[in-house]
């Protein structure tokens, strides 16, 4: 096979420097797989190791630092036949380390080049994730005061079922790195050099002492290697549901009133409120009503007060805050805590239905008291049952429109059982 | 006629999906998450590609990858999310790929409140890139508008290779609403440029007026180079100042193709008027019915209402600003646009009602002011 090498842009490290060996030992297994240009995409960030996709007539990407690894996430899953690298260095595993277990763990068919040369090259020589606490950098003292970590280690521990250290001088570099871009999933090259330029202008580091180095290492390369992510996405998508359409809902009944009506549900997690809600708004669509609806309730979402807010109206709903509402269905005291000011604003016309146990502060509004309790519904379907009281009274919605939302909103047993209690709270 | 209900952010989804969004990945974040809820609902069944990265920086990295391996692609985040997407939005904007982004906005700043509204973001989603180079924010203001706009939005990415913002607000992505989604009409979908002759194929020269380079995806037949370096035609570095100024030239008026025909808005002007006010987002919604309520009054005003917040658009600003004793810009924060309209406005008295509160500003407070403010 014909070499990979950008004729037209050789190499411009520093003399001595180990990414040159590497740039030519990945050409020559390029060429040992026979892979053309066009099959391979090579995903660089910054630093020296960001150079790397300038020296290949392949599919490049070149991108922010320590994000080469997201870069190629998306390239492969848009093309997965596509033979993805990425180059990073030891600084770019740094400041992208998230990256780095999060594709250990993902699996996905990429190989990975850590041009691992202890230190930050390009911006002088500072000290990096594997920067020994011994060594002299640039960063003064600091170096003196960080463990470095193990790249190799920290891939094993994340997942990665193929990480292997090299040396950038040895000799079958080629032949571990077409092992590791033939590998079925995520794949580690650890690969150790000597920055001339920086780094061992004040740190004795010899091709000798990597080899040592080197060879302290066990591989780790798994024989029963897990799911690819994205042939495991593809087989996993193919058993997804489709997706459902949104439920069409035509106008059956006429509305009751003519005006916007504002209606605010006041109660707590685990009472259905936000539900009772959604069944109020359906409602008013079997009217041909515009409805919209806002809920709050806790981040914590199974304690605290839970609140919806509806409007429904025969006018499109320009402006969805609810200043003074036309109906309050208070069940719950943390609900009507939250919403407290809400009963300042009520007149006459304003209608509260509430459970005879949840206090309401005093106010001008007409007030209905109900013993859902002693009537022996639930707490969790005192919301529910609050809109058949509504319904009852032939405001904002009917039964007939109560009863229809809920067949369009649930499905057997829980419409049949919800459709008998309203009917008997009437 | 048969209507749907819904909340905003699955309106999003929902018209990304319509406009041929393929490719979605995102982080969980309140208020954002349910546009990620939906598109794993409608994307995985369907062929598409729906991923959770481990963290912002992953999810917009993900789809800049994709999206140059020919996919269309989209990410949706709120305020904390947004300024973790700032170094790739850079690399979206200065090496055109083509990419809508979502910013369903709470109260800021920094982690602020998860589920409350604002419109704190917008001068930050204009500049918070490196270069300072244009973008495009579409803002709306309910959910049909999230439906369309969307559409829209990935009509202008492809068109013009570049970030599309979706400006959203808590108070409209979360907020459920009536919508007939299935009689809307629809916009042509527009796909980028494919080169026609791949031989000699350069990813960024541009052979047309519209300043816009042909595409060719990574994994095709060409290899194809992308960088976020400053870069030539050829997508290599390059340190020639001249090069470089043709292409940050070009990069920066290629928005200008723009025009007012293609700028989204809805205005309603008023024989009789001597205020007009600008708006946009959530509250519109308060001024249409503040319009509506004083024009009733007797005491009427003009009303724009943007729905293309960037690029500014000041050939329309002007023509309905013009003649006008005051001009009012009412936005849900402490004063972002206004210095937009003041810029492109002298002469005018511009005056200035927000709030930060996460409360929605009321159609009283806007009359309150327009009356004696």
């Amino acid at each position: 096979m014909v070499s990979l090498l950008n004729q037209n842009r050789p190499p411009a490290f520093c003399p001595g420097c180990t990414h040159e060996k590497i740039v030519q030992m990945l050409d020559r297994s390029f060429q040992n797989m026979g892979l053309a240009g066009n099959r391979i995409a090579i995903i660089s960030d910054i630093g020296c190791s960001g150079l790397f996709d300038t020296f290949f007539h392949t599919h490049a990407f070149h991108g922010l630092h320590g994000r080469a690894l997201t870069y190629a996430t998306g390239i492969k899953m848009a093309r997965p036949e596509l033979t993805v690298i990425a180059t990073m260095g030891d600084g770019g595993l740094g400041i992208g380390g998230a990256h780095l277990l999060a594709a250990c763990r993902r699996n996905l068919d990429i190989t990975l080049l850590i041009l691992n040369n202890f230190n930050f090259g390009m911006t002088g020589g500072q000290f990096s994730a594997t920067t020994p606490m011994d060594a002299v950098v640039e960063s003064g003292f600091l170096n003196q005061l960080e463990n470095p970590i193990d790249i190799s280690e920290v891939a094993r521990s994340a997942g990665a079922e193929y990480v292997v250290k090299c040396s950038g001088y040895q000799p079958d570099l080629d032949k571990e790195l077409e092992k590791a871009i033939r590998f079925p999933g995520f794949s580690v090259v650890d690969i150790c050099g000597i920055c001339t330029g920086r780094y061992v202008q004040k740190n004795r580091l010899t091709p000798k002492k990597i080899e040592t180095l080197v060879s302290n290492h066990n591989h780790t390369i798994s024989s029963t290697p897990r799911k690819e992510y994205y042939s495991h996405y593809k087989e996993l998508s193919k058993n997804q549901p489709p997706a459902e359409n949104p439920i069409p809902i035509s106008p059956v009944f006429k509305p009751l009133q003519p005006t916007r009506q504002e209606i605010v549900i006041l109660g707590s997690a685990g009472q259905r409120i936000l539900s009772a809600g959604e069944i109020l708004c359906l409602a008013g669509l079997t009217a041909g009503l515009n409805v919209s609806q806002k809920n709050e309730y806790n981040i914590t979402v199974l304690t605290g007060p839970s609140i919806t807010e509806l409007i429904l109206s025969p006018d499109p709903i320009d402006y969805t805050g609810i200043d003074t509402p036309s109906i309050i269905l208070a069940l719950s005291s943390e609900g009507v805590e939250r919403r407290k000011y809400l009963f300042t604003n009520t007149t006459p016309d304003t209608i509260i239905i509430h459970e005879q146990n949840v206090k309401i502060p005093s106010c001008n509004a007409s007030v209905l008291s109900v013993d859902f309790k002693g009537k022996g519904i639930k707490p969790k379907e005192w919301a529910l049952a609050s809109l058949a009281v509504l319904a009852g009274m032939n405001k904002v919605i009917s039964l007939d429109m109560l009863q229809k939302a809920i067949e369009l909103r649930f499905k057997e047993p829980i419409c049949s059982k919800s459709i008998h209690l309203i009917r008997n709270m009437v | 006629m048969s209507v749907s209900f819904m909340e905003g952010n699955e309106a999003i989804a929902r018209g990304a999906v319509i406009a041929g969004c393929n490719f979605f990945a995102g982080y969980p974040i309140t208020p954002a998450t349910t546009i990620f809820n939906t598109m794993l609902k409608l994307l995985p069944p369907s062929g598409g590609i729906c991923m959770q990265g481990e963290d912002e920086i992953a999810s917009i990295g993900f789809c800049l990858g994709a999206s140059m391996a020919g996919m269309k692609t989209m990410t949706a985040t709120s305020g904390p999310g947004i300024s973790l997407y700032s170094e790739q939005i850079s690399f979206a904007i200065g090496s055109e790929i083509p990419i809508v982004i979502v910013d369903v906005q709470r109260l800021g700043p920094s982690t602020g409140s998860a589920t409350l509204g604002a419109d704190g973001d917008i001068q930050f989603l204009r500049w918070g890139n490196s270069g300072g180079l244009p973008v495009i924010v579409l803002s709306p203001t309910d959910i049909t508008d999230c439906f369309l706009l969307t559409i829209h939005a990935f009509n202008l990415a492809e068109k013009f290779r570049c970030p599309v913002f979706i400006a959203s607000n808590k108070e409209i992505g979360m907020t459920r609403e009536s919508i007939d989604i299935r009689n809307l009409p629809l916009p042509e979908i527009k796909s980028r440029k494919t080169a026609s002759q791949p031989t000699g194929f350069q990813p960024f020269a541009v052979h047309s007026d519209t300043g816009v380079p042909d595409f060719l995806p990574i994994g095709g037949s060409i290899p194809v180079r992308q960088t976020s370096s400053t870069h030539g035609p050829d997508g290599y570095i390059t340190n020639d100042p001249k090069a470089i100024e043709i292409n940050r030239t070009r990069l920066a008026g290629k928005l200008k193709a723009i025009s007012t025909d293609h700028f989204f808005y809805e205005a309603y002007p008023e024989k009789d008027a001597t205020t007009l006010l600008i708006t946009y987002g959530v509250t519109a919604r308060a001024a249409r019915q503040a319009h509506r309520e004083e024009k009733q009054s007797g005491r009427p005003f003009s009303l724009l209402i943007l729905k293309t917040l960037w690029p500014v658009p000041q050939d329309l600003i002007q023509k309905y600003a013009k003649g006008m004793k005051r001009v009012v810009v009412v936005e849900m924060n402490l004063g972002q646009y206004v210095k937009e309209v003041e810029c492109i406005l002298p002469g005018i008295p511009v005056l200035f009602l927000g709030q930060m509160n996460g409360c929605l500003i009321t159609p009283s407070q806007i009359k309150e002011f327009l009356n004696h403010g």
